[in-house]
């Protein structure tokens, strides 16, 4: 029993943040997970290096793709045992706190975490394994943020010795992270978002990207000013098929659409790979994934049926547009511009809406009117909404997919679903 | 059928942090919407840049990409060539920035501009500006307030006989002391405005468009009206970030 070791202190802090948490799920307040793991780091703040320790952790994080790839991770350790993870999405230090206080004795842990969180997570849990997704810019109120972000990282994996990292040879950021460890499994996701990635983090020059040489489907790249370049992948995804440098193909098989959840399989695969665990039968049980947090989640509305779709900055927009059912299937987009999407919505203009011509657009969420601008310019036939529902009504079809950012995502499904959350959208974690 | 207005937007990879590429897609369309042929042409670092082109365009970005673009257009000096034959520029935060005479380099030292600009640009105190900016433009340009979104850090000084781009009344702007936001010399334009500011502000498209076309017929902007009343009434009321900021950190999961 791990709890048994657990000093007095660190039993009652989890024992206390697990009643908390579960008060506050009765009450209809939410999950509790952070409410929970706030009282319990108030009565031991030791209580994630304590309760972490003796179990095998995985960490997932990045800019993109975190909760999925952990549901995945978590799905694919779950063949070995019991497993703890933050399911819910919250990855700030409560969140973290939480998952681990409900854990079972012996259990295999996957978490995800705040790319500036991750740092302090590694120092304080001693991970088994560190899957390293992307990073790119989310909120551009805080753009500053993502160039910050890898400097910790590979400061933090320079020293964390007993911790295997995973990481995405196709961001160089990522890369440049990566390389202070001493143990990486180098992935290869065919990430196509590199938009973050023109000036190498190691020394600003230019970085120039081409096809790989003998196979024309991956794509190289090389600083050309320093030794920084992609490094050769030991697991990569080609089409369908996760593949090893050994030779062996296992088709990935997914519930969840679209390439970018084949890339977070990938990424998954790796980390347990680095656990011990075979690339094969990890691929085998993330099949079962279905929705995610509501992404991906069909809900009716008057008789209306909507496909939920999540997307937070440019690049995760890139992907949802690809997942978008054809037309003339009319499409409802949210936007919200609060502090935790960040307060600048320009990024809409780095959004190829272009590819939504064809059928009618309903704007919507608190900065509605600027996509409407953008709509206009794409020459999209579009209108404005004021609320999700009105939204779904105006597009006028039995189907509908609504794809929204962060906080507009929330609300919609509050709106559409009934499902709870806090209020504002701005606490999470 | 006359030949294609050329719009060169420089460095999106680099100067392109802030969806201002989206100028060049504004332009663009207002100038097809009037049925005048237009091309957009793309110059990535390591390209030689186009002297031939009749708009520019740059954007804002970090300290590392700004100071590569700038060892890029000195070394061809394709845009001061351009501009000296009557091109227009727009150039947006670290865009403006680099075409002063001076502005901040990655390493926190002065680092020297492409000198398009009387104006140069120092490390302001404390935090970022961040948040709705509007601005009255300078009477000689006969266009509205002008409203975007600004985020820098620097503060940036006009020479002076510069002119600047307007007046502000909600926001910080170039934050010299003075209330003056942005710089406009001849048919160049400097400024802190995103949002981006052309999709924001189309008066301005077509005052530099015209500037290179003539007179321009009007088109629909109804959408446009709406959001420049949404945001210039956003903008006077009180910043909600303050409110929040004790939660500001990142509380997004992937």
């Amino acid at each position: 029993m791990a709890d048994m070791q657990l000093p007095v202190r660190t039993r009652v802090a989890a024992l206390a943040g697990r009643m908390v948490a579960e008060v506050s799920r009765r009450a209809g307040a939410g999950g509790g997970s952070v409410i929970g793991g706030r009282v319990t780091l108030a009565i031991d703040p030791r209580a994630l290096e304590l309760m972490a320790s003796g179990h095998q952790v995985a960490l997932v994080s990045g800019t993109n793709g975190k909760t999925t790839t952990t549901r995945l991770l978590a799905a694919a350790l779950a063949t070995r045992g019991p497993v703890s993870s933050n399911s819910a999405g919250a990855n700030l230090l409560p969140g973290l706190v939480s998952a681990l206080s409900w854990e079972k004795p012996g259990a295999m842990v996957a978490l995800e975490v705040d790319e500036g969180l991750l740092a302090t997570a590694i120092g304080t849990i001693h991970p088994a394994v560190v899957v390293l997704l992307n990073l790119s810019r989310d909120q551009l109120d805080r753009i500053g943020e993502v160039r910050l972000h890898a400097e910790g990282w590979r400061r933090t994996l320079e020293k964390a010795t007993g911790t295997s990292v995973a990481a995405n040879v196709d961001d160089p950021l990522v890369v440049w992270a990566a390389g202070a460890s001493q143990q990486v499994i180098w992935v290869g996701t065919g990430q196509r978002w590199r938009s973050d990635a023109a000036a190498c983090p190691n020394c600003g020059s230019r970085i120039r990207w081409s096809a790989a040489p003998g196979d024309g489907t991956a794509v190289h790249w090389a600083c050309t000013g320093c030794p920084l370049a992609r490094p050769e992948p030991a697991l990569w995804l080609d089409g369908d098929d996760l593949v090893c440098a050994d030779g062996r193909r296992f088709p990935i098989r997914l519930r969840l659409p679209g390439w970018c959840n084949r890339a977070n399989a990938t990424m998954a695969a790796a980390g347990v790979v680095a656990l011990g665990i075979d690339a094969g039968s990890a691929v085998g049980a993330m099949a079962d994934v279905g929705a995610v947090s509501g992404r991906y989640e069909v809900v009716s509305v008057d008789d209306v049926s909507v496909r939920l779709l999540l997307a937070k900055n440019p690049a995760g927009w890139a992907e949802t547009l690809d997942l978008i059912r054809p037309p003339p299937i009319p499409v409802v987009v949210g936007i919200n511009a609060r502090v935790a999407d960040g307060r600048d919505p320009s990024w809409l203009w780095d959004v190829p809406f272009e590819r939504l011509r064809g059928r009618l657009v309903v704007a919507t969420g608190d900065r509605g009117r600027d996509l409407a601008v953008r709509l206009r310019y794409a020459e999209v036939e579009h209108t404005f909404m004021p609320t999700y529902r009105e939204a779904v009504q105006a597009a006028g079809g039995a189907e509908v997919d609504l794809a929204a950012n962060y906080t507009s995502f929330q609300d919609a499904r509050t709106a559409l679903a009934g499902h709870r959350q806090r209020p504002a959208g701005v606490l999470r974690g | 059928m006359a030949d294609a207005v050329s719009i060169a937007l420089l460095y999106p990879e680099l100067l392109g942090t802030y969806g201002d590429g989206g100028n060049a897609t504004v332009l663009a369309q207002r100038l097809r919407w009037r049925g005048t042929p237009v091309e957009v042409v793309d110059v990535t670092a390591g390209e030689p840049v186009p002297d031939s082109c009749q708009v520019y365009l740059m954007g804002g970005g970090e300290d590392g990409p700004q100071a590569l673009a700038v060892r890029e257009l000195k070394a061809g000096g394709a845009l001061n060539r351009a501009v000296d034959a009557g091109a227009a520029v727009l150039a947006v935060c670290a865009g403006y920035q680099i075409l002063g005479r001076e502005f901040l380099g990655p390493d926190g030292r002065p680092h020297e501009g492409l000198g398009l600009l009387d104006c140069s640009t120092t490390r302001g105190e404390g935090p970022r500006r961040v948040g709705e900016l509007v601005a009255t433009p300078d009477d000689s340009l006969g266009i509205p307030d002008l409203t975007g979104y600004e985020n820098h850090a620097g503060v940036t000084t006009l020479g002076a006989g510069a002119r600047p781009l307007g007046r502000v009344v909600v926001g910080r702007g170039n934050d010299s002391g003075n209330g003056t936001e942005g710089i406009v010399s001849g048919r160049v334009v400097g400024t802190y405005l995103h949002g981006p500011v052309l999709a924001r502000n189309p008066a301005l498209a077509d005052l530099i468009l015209s500037w290179v076309v003539g007179p321009l017929d009007l088109v629909d902007d109804e959408d446009v009206d709406v959001l420049r009343r949404e945001r210039m009434a956003a903008a006077r009321r009180p910043n909600p970030i303050a409110a929040t900021r004790r939660w500001g950190r990142r509380h997004i999961s992937g």
